[in-house]
């Protein structure tokens, strides 16, 4: 019958399943490259041709975490034995490591910033999103169109007003002050996507909570809650993204007690000529957060992007 | 189980007016059934009983208890749907013990499990307990919707239309079931529909609205036999009521301008001369559309008449109804 809907033949299901894998490759081969970069030696990184095929090494991993000082052969040759390979693998390079690096402490403040910003747009989002759609607001219409309106310009043009700001606050290179920073952001997207989701879920839900014996507050929580877990996740995945790459402001605002992974990044390259492995190891380990994160809400995303493409 | 009364209950949406001084008891194990057409006011009577929504003004009195300023939960009914009710997260037995769980009952959980299992038993879906509410068919999630409300013990059950969804078959089966139970529970039941075999054959009040007035409130019998006006006549009675000039068969009563004639109030041995249009022959009864000069009648015949189109017959009315210029009933 023409028209109607068929099962795709095998043949443009073979043709569907080279494109997407084709796809996959393009888009998955830099950061197996950057990965792959992360195990190899500084001269492999650089090496002409690139090397596909090479000997693995933590020297990336290991120069990532430590800061290390040049020694001379003499020198080494007083020190008693190494205490752990990161030691015997600095040794060979002709270094001793003198103690961690800052990494850690960046990284832990992207997963502070990163999650505490993003647990506080979907908190504030999600109240905000249920009121805007269950009640009645007056000047609704407009304080949404208010919450959109502060996406209209990119962040980084009030970027000075901000510094300003958070200097006479004293939010300069705080973690508070990151975390508010990314919450405003986030929270007009926040608010929107989620209204959206919350809208499409019948009051008469609620309702039958309500009637059933439960107060408004408990009928959101049991009812409305669950629910709206998909788009709860989906938006958590985008304010999480978004506050986990920034990078701009976090170069403006934050220093020392509070900088974040992306702008520590790049200092590495500066310290001891360019250090390609450190700077993909820890490009590496700043993916993996987002990466366990968006897997294990992966069964949300798919509705959650593909949301609003259907009507019911 | 309670007495519920309706006191001049008013409620505006912008410039439409949903209801309009309303007023009716529904007395304590009554089962209630409110007819109207669509927009009547009827699904906004439920909901402002359930506190859903409050009213402009007039009161609500629940055993007794002014009730118009609690909280839904408060009020202790329970409501059925007309759709969309069934908590799409949880389980069936979930779904029937969600009330049960409310803070405002707090049963202990043994009672919930036997409270769940005998309604479940009732209503037939003990083997689908542990499906998600989704993976229900329509007919089933209407019995669930229903189940939820039976698990407790309110003092009124409020149904909107729980039946309209459902096959014709399974409609009937549960109207029946319906029936049965508030019989045994001994319930009050404030039941709407436009269905008029589940107003007659389960009410024991019906309260017919049209738009936002309660025009009449009685017994089926009471209102099917004497109607207030030409649209209750209309609601009730199948085939409906014909609604004809007054003088079509001469002499009528003063400022009579409509007559109203049932089946059951033409006769079919004398009088107008009236053209036989089609038969229509549906197993327990056989109806006859007429052309009577110029105006169409239908009424209903012996179901082995041997009447064919074309036929002529003479038709009278036997106490028909009579109704004024403005529809209303002339005594």
């Amino acid at each position: 019958m023409s028209g109607s809907i068929t099962e795709p033949s095998s043949r443009q299901k073979t043709v569907a399943g080279t494109l997407v894998i084709l796809y996959a490759i393009i888009t998955i081969l830099p950061l197996v490259w950057i990965m792959m970069t992360g195990f190899k030696t500084g001269p492999d990184s650089i090496s002409y041709p690139p090397k596909v095929f090479f000997q693995p090494s933590l020297e990336g991993y290991v120069n990532l975490f430590t800061s290390r000082t040049r020694a001379t052969p003499e020198q080494l040759a007083t020190l008693p034995a190494p205490a752990n390979f990161a030691d015997e693998l600095a040794r060979d390079r002709g270094m001793i490591i003198t103690g961690p690096s800052k990494f850690g402490e960046r990284f832990l403040n992207s997963v502070i910033i990163g999650f505490g910003s993003t647990f506080l747009s979907i908190f504030l989002g999600t109240l905000a999103a249920y009121a805007f759609s269950r009640f009645k607001i007056p000047l609704k219409d407009d304080l949404l169109f208010f919450i959109l309106s502060t996406r209209m310009m990119p962040p980084i043009a009030v970027a000075i007003p901000i510094f300003l700001m958070y200097r006479s606050l004293g939010l300069s290179d705080t973690h508070l002050g990151m975390i508010l920073l990314y919450t405003a952001v986030n929270i007009s997207l926040a608010v929107w996507l989620l209204k959206g989701f919350i809208d499409e879920i019948p009051r008469e839900y609620e309702e039958a909570a309500l009637i059933d014996g439960y107060s408004r507050f408990q009928a959101f929580v049991k009812v409305v809650l669950p629910q709206a877990a998909t788009g709860i996740a989906s938006t958590a995945i985008f304010c999480l993204i978004f506050a986990w790459n920034e990078y701009a402001f976090a170069v403006l605002l934050t220093s020392g007690t509070a900088q974040t992974a992306p702008p520590f990044i790049p200092t590495i390259i500066g310290v001891g000529g360019k250090d390609w492995p450190a700077v993909a190891a820890g490009a590496t380990i700043f993916l993996l957060p987002i990466m366990i994160f968006t897997i294990l809400l992966r069964k949300h995303l798919l509705r959650g992007i593909t949301f609003g493409a259907v009507r019911k | 189980m309670a007495e519920v009364s309706l006191n001049g209950l008013t409620k505006t949406y912008g410039a439409t007016r949903a209801l309009d001084a309303v007023s009716f008891t529904v007395p304590d194990g009554a089962f209630v059934v409110l007819l109207g057409p669509t927009g009547a006011g009827k699904t906004t009577t439920l909901r402002l009983i359930a506190g859903l929504e409050p009213a402009d003004s007039g009161s609500i009195t629940i055993a007794g208890r002014n009730v118009s300023r609690e909280s839904p939960a408060e009020r202790d009914v329970a409501m059925v749907f007309q759709q969309y009710s069934l908590y799409p997260h949880l389980t069936v037995r979930d779904n029937l013990a969600f009330p049960l769980k409310s803070p405002i009952l707090r049963v202990p959980a043994a009672e919930i499990t036997r409270k769940v299992n005998e309604v479940a038993e009732v209503l037939r879906i003990t083997h689908k307990l542990d499906n998600k509410a989704t993976q229900l068919s329509g007919g089933e999630m209407q019995r669930v919707s229903i189940g939820r409300a039976l698990v407790r013990s309110p003092a009124i059950y409020l149904m909107d239309e729980p039946l309209s969804s459902l096959d014709a078959k399974l409609r009937s089966d549960l109207r029946v079931e319906l029936k049965r139970i508030q019989a045994d529970l001994g319930a009050t039941l404030l039941y709407v529909t436009h269905d008029q075999i589940e107003a007659m054959t389960m009410a024991t009040h019906v309260g017919v609205l049209d738009q936002g007035r309660l025009v009449q409130f009685g017994t089926p019998r009471e209102v099917y036999e004497n109607p207030v006006s030409a649209t209750v006549a209309a609601r009730l009675g199948i085939p409906r009521i014909n609604l004809l000039p007054a003088t079509l068969f001469g002499q009528a009563p003063d400022r009579a301008a409509t007559i109203g004639l049932r089946p059951e109030h033409i006769a079919t041995d004398a009088g107008s001369p009236a053209t036989v249009r089609r038969v229509e022959h549906l197993g327990d009864q056989t109806r006859l559309h007429l052309t009577c000069q110029g105006h169409e009648i239908i009424t209903l015949t012996d179901p082995h008449t041997t009447l064919t189109p074309g036929a002529t017959l003479g038709i009278r009315p036997h106490n028909p109804l009579w109704f004024d210029a403005s529809g209303a009933r002339l005594a």
